[in-house]
């Protein structure tokens, strides 16, 4: 039996992690491909479980450990595939692995970049933040989850508040906090199905679909277990680190923190709270419904009032974070499909979204729309295609990963579980189908702002060391018009370098994996489908 | 009557005594050559792991308690004074490990000179043999007496420092605070004896669960819980729960901690957060859940009220500090909130006994833990006399060593991975408080543990940014040994924490 990948996928970054930790200076010229490699072999260890993996029996967990940990507190260590986890692990490896070609393996400028802002902190910060990432997708114990859902928490707040923007620090207490509430609200949920069912093992707590917990027990566990995935998720009202965070957070940060963080929030419900407490779940769907729908439209409506590209992107996750949760809430196997396609989907294009921005943000030193002008096909055209791409799939165009599942979350509230009540969620799915209108408005006017129209600002080549933006970014609030009269003052400036580069070979490589998985996914949903169905049927077990 | 004294039972303070003593003589006539200092220091390490090495072999012995001191004498099952069960051996070794690391602190301290070596290694001892005979204690003479013993030399260690008015006020503080406590708490035991006419706790036990006759009562009546008790019981029990409670440094008992700690030298700073603190903690749950199981409908709605004041003010005032040890003393009386949570659920979740092991693994993971920041805060005040969060700013790339160590042991204190240990620890005491159905205590505690990640996460961001260059100065050479100890023992509690189970498991 192949047991050994799950603990080889979180030995490899862990001892790659130690090993930077042991022998600093030894690996300090090889830290570039050092990165590479170890995702690299994570990456494949991903690819092999993915080839592995027995999809005839998707819905059981497979490669299976299960060994004691902590006797006295009933832990075990123990891990598990099955088909709701195998995507996001696959994914998490993916890009986590697109992460370090993005930063090991660029020409001399960005090498340098590398190189300049401890590389070797970085280095270690994202391989524990992997082994945090994949093991929270693969625990199958109720505490493990818990810990390896923690271990992300330090990682990233370094990343934040390290190589973060100017308002780095606020942004990564607020994100640390605003997640550790959570996270421990979310404890005492769990020790309470804990204290009532005496196991912490989440496949006999699923097989169980509940038994052993009386109703109000149920609900209080779900409320308390959700507030903690829901911080995660973010749902709104609980969202309001997820901007700040993102918009501070270096590109690499942003990927992972939209690619993969958020998808923890969202696989908790699928993982434990769903199926372990089925009668909780109907009690509450109806408030996650509302809750889901609200964050759809408000998500919407603060996209339209960005002027940070980031910061656009970063709400428009809680829009898209808030269909995942509406196919939670309808408690159908098409609306949980739904809600886990959309949560992969949502990992791809998100996580290409913010590379983009990551990118503009390198070549304009600003993410502000106004300040970016507009007509980037005609200056940098391959990527306003690249832009125009990742925003036609995230508003959800056929035929493109974005749109199947917030398609299918909205034809789950067509059609709710029994015991829910269908009028409401017929208005839910009015009010979903709004939010989706509204999303692909806000995308357009953005697409209008930067990549449409006549070119205002010449891309400045970082070939004089700025340190930060000094002159652009000072002057958020400016109306469109200064930009023409900074434009002037700029091409003044002798330029060495007409043309500003345009893609670059390193964001090639990192970004072709996600267009080319977004296209295939749109094109054939059922690669995915067939995978989460079975899954999903065996976890509804009580419900349908 | 002659009493027969079972020697091998009482080794371990007997020997810490015997090397306080010749610790004194030897500081008189060994001559005053720069050596000296440190074969003192070695002396009393071979003390400490000497007594060590008796707790270990009555470890290993095994075979149920013993008990020395009883009444009557040729009957060990009768009253016993002193007992030596599992109870004892864990805070033997909690204290004895502690104390080889607040050695190795000390000698880092006394290299500077200006402290008499031969009196701070004597008053040091003499604490420990308080702080082991504690926990073995069974009767209330014997707790007042020992815990006395913890706290009195520890005003004449923070006094060490002559000519430093910090440290002056830091033991005048402590003494008036010491002294009231104790008054208190002697109010309370004879409350106690005069209604049950015993000192024994598993007399006074008896007596209070109304299994016998209280002498006390006008009519010799038994004191059974649910009929109204005399308010002289509960006046009793909350005197004796106040008295413990200035120990800890429980609120509203708590103001002296942070001036004390700051005047003290680092190493008592270290002594009083953890061992002190350990030795209180023993007498109150000696006193609690042995002699006053019965009345346990009494002193657990105090005991949760206070744990959830302690951490939530210990916390808040943490927050706002700019100065390392103030912080460090704050911080540790938010962490004798979540000590003491467990305790307040011990009468409903039945058995007293997992409620108290939850405590005691908390306390031992944190003693680990606190040891480990304590011993960077030693390093870095070497440098920086003011001792500020400002002077960590860059501590992990200036000494990676020491940066590393304090950051892994700030994360376990908050609780979060990779402070593994810290983590556990406090699902510890969730469990037991989501089990014993005080789920108001443990949402009190999530909040708090949210509080407290904000100072530490803070100050562990601190470590890691760039602070200005400054030239490394070589570490004393006994730091390192003793931020090793500590951190290891908390890397360790990290990878199994079964083992903190294992070793509490009443």
């Amino acid at each position: 039996m192949t047991s050994w990948l799950p603990i080889a996928l979180l030995a490899v970054p862990l001892i790659g992690a130690l090993l930077l930790l042991i022998a600093p200076n030894a690996l300090r010229p090889l830290l570039r491909t050092y990165g590479l490699i170890l995702s690299g072999l994570t990456l494949a260890l991903a690819a092999l479980l993915v080839a592995t993996f027995d999809y005839g029996r998707a819905a059981e967990p497979q490669f299976e450990v299960d060994r004691p940990w902590i006797p006295g507190l009933g832990l075990r260590f123990h891990l598990g595939v099955d088909g709701i986890s195998l995507p996001l692990i696959a994914l998490t490896a993916l890009l986590t692995f697109l992460c370090f070609i993005y930063l090991c393996w660029g020409d001399g400028r960005a090498r340098e970049q590398f190189m300049r802002d401890r590389p070797r902190a970085l280095v270690f910060t994202l391989l524990v933040l992997e082994v945090g990432m994949i093991g929270t997708f693969l625990a199958l114990d109720l505490l493990l989850f818990f810990v390896f859902f923690e271990i992300v928490l330090i990682p990233m707040y370094f990343v934040i508040g390290i190589w973060g923007g100017e308002r780095r620090r606020a942004a990564s207490v607020k994100f640390i906090l605003y997640t550790l509430l959570g996270s421990v609200v979310m404890l005492l949920g769990l020790l309470l199905i804990w204290a009532q069912t005496g196991t912490l093992d989440i496949e006999v707590l699923n097989a169980a679909h509940g038994a052993g917990m009386s109703r109000s027990v149920q609900i209080l566990a779900f409320v308390a277990i959700g507030i903690g995935l829901a911080v995660k998720s973010p749902m709104w009202p609980l969202h309001t680190w997820l901007p700040d965070a993102h918009t501070e957070a270096p590109t690499v940060g942003s990927v992972l923190l939209a690619g993969v963080l958020l998808k923890m929030g969202t696989y908790g419900f699928a993982r434990i709270a769903i199926p372990a407490l089925p009668e909780g779940a109907t009690a509450v769907a109806p408030w996650l419904g509302a809750f889901a729908v609200v964050g759809i439209v408000y998500g919407a409506l603060a996209c339209l009032a960005q002027r940070d590209l980031k910061r656009m992107i970063a709400y428009s996750s809680v829009g898209h974070m808030g269909f995942v949760l509406l196919g939670f809430a309808t408690l159908t196997p098409v609306g949980i499909n739904g809600a886990l396609f959309a949560n992969v989907a949502h990992g791809l294009i998100t996580g290409l979204l913010f590379f983009l921005a990551g990118a503009i943000k390198d070549r304009y030193h600003t993410v502000d729309m106004p300040s970016l002008g507009g007509g980037m096909l005609a200056t940098l055209p391959r990527l306003g295609s690249v832009l125009t791409f990742a925003s036609i799939a995230s508003l959800g165009l056929p035929g493109l990963a974005g749109f199947w599942g917030e398609m299918l979350a909205l034809l789950g509230a067509f059609q709710p579980a029994n015991g829910l009540p269908r009028p409401l969620f017929l208005t839910y799915m009015v009010i979903g189908g709004l939010g989706a209108v509204l999303t692909a408005a806000y995308f357009i006017v953005m697409l209008s702002r930067v990549t449409h129209g006549r070119p205002t600002h010449t891309p400045q080549t970082p070939a004089v060391p700025h340190g930060r933006p000094a002159s652009t970014s000072k002057t958020p609030g400016a109306p469109l018009g200064s930009s023409e009269q900074r434009t002037a003052t700029i091409t003044q400036e002798p330029l060495t370098q007409s043309t500003p580069d345009d893609i670059r070979s390193h964001e090639l490589g990192s970004w072709t994996p996600l267009i080319v998985l977004t296209l295939l996914f749109g094109l054939w949903p059922a690669l995915l489908l067939s995978l989460t169905t079975p899954a999903v049927q065996t976890l509804l077990g009580a419900l349908s | 009557m002659i009493q027969q004294i079972d020697y091998f039972v009482i080794a371990p303070p007997l020997v810490l005594a015997l090397v306080a003593g010749l610790v004194l003589l030897l500081d008189v006539f060994l001559p005053a050559r720069p050596r000296t200092k440190p074969a003192l220091g070695l002396v009393t390490m071979a003390g400490i792991l000497i007594s060590l090495g008796f707790v270990i072999a009555q470890a290993a012995g095994g075979g149920g308690p013993r008990s020395t001191f009883c009444v009557p004498p040729e009957r060990a099952s009768g009253l016993c004074s002193f007992v030596v069960d599992g109870f004892t051996l864990t805070f033997g070794v909690l204290v004895l490990v502690a104390a080889v690391v607040v050695v190795l602190m000390s000698m880092t301290e006394l290299a500077g000179g200006g402290i008499p070596v031969g009196e701070w290694y004597f008053l040091l001892l003499c604490t420990l043999v308080g702080a082991v005979t504690l926990p073995a204690s069974r009767d209330l003479i014997m707790l007042v007496v020992a815990l006395e013993l913890v706290s009195l030399p520890v005003f004449a260690l923070t006094a060490m420092r002559r000519y430093d008015g910090r440290a002056s006020e830091a033991a005048v503080k402590l003494f008036v605070v010491s002294v009231v406590s104790t008054a208190v708490m002697l109010f309370g035991v004879s409350l106690l004896y005069g209604l049950a006419g015993t000192v024994y706790l598993s007399r006074l036990s008896a007596v209070f669960s109304g299994r016998i006759p209280a002498p006390g009562m006008a009519d010799g009546a038994a004191l059974t819980t649910g009929q109204d008790l005399p308010a002289v019981v509960t006046v009793g029990v909350v005197l004796v729960v106040a008295g413990f409670a200035f120990k800890i440094a429980a609120v509203p008992f708590h103001s002296w901690a942070a001036d004390v700690y700051q005047g003290a030298p680092i190493p008592v700073a270290a002594l009083l957060s953890v061992i002190s603190k350990a030795a209180g903690f023993a007498g109150l749950m000696l006193v609690l859940t042995i002699g006053l199981s019965g009345q346990a409908a009494t002193w657990a709605p105090i005991v949760a009220i206070i744990a959830a004041l302690t951490m939530t003010v210990g916390n808040l005032l943490a927050m706002r500090q700019r100065s390392a040890v103030r912080l460090l003393a704050w911080s540790s009386v938010a962490q004798s909130g979540y000590v003491l949570a467990p305790l307040a659920v011990a009468a409903a979740s039945g058995s007293a006994i997992t409620t108290v092991s939850a405590s005691m693994a908390y306390l031992l993971i944190y003693a680990a833990m606190n040891l480990g920041a304590f011993a960077v805060v030693l390093l870095v005040s070497r440098t920086s006399a003011g001792n500020e969060l400002d002077d960590y700013r860059g501590l992990a790339l200036r000494s990676p060593a020491a940066g590393l160590s304090l950051a892994f042991c700030l994360i376990c204190l908050a609780g979060l991975p990779p402070g593994l240990a810290g983590l556990f620890a406090k699902v510890f005491v969730f469990r037991e408080l989501v089990e014993g159905g005080s789920g108001w205590l443990a949402v009190i505690m999530a909040a708090n543990t949210v509080i407290g990640l904000y100072y530490y996460a803070t100050w562990t961001a601190r470590l890691f940014t760039p602070g200005e260059a400054r030239i490394p100065h070589p570490p004393p050479p006994m730091t390192r040994p003793a931020i090793g100890l500590a951190v290891a023992v908390a890397v360790l509690f990290s990878l199994a924490p079964q083992l903190a189970l294992d070793l509490t498991a009443l």
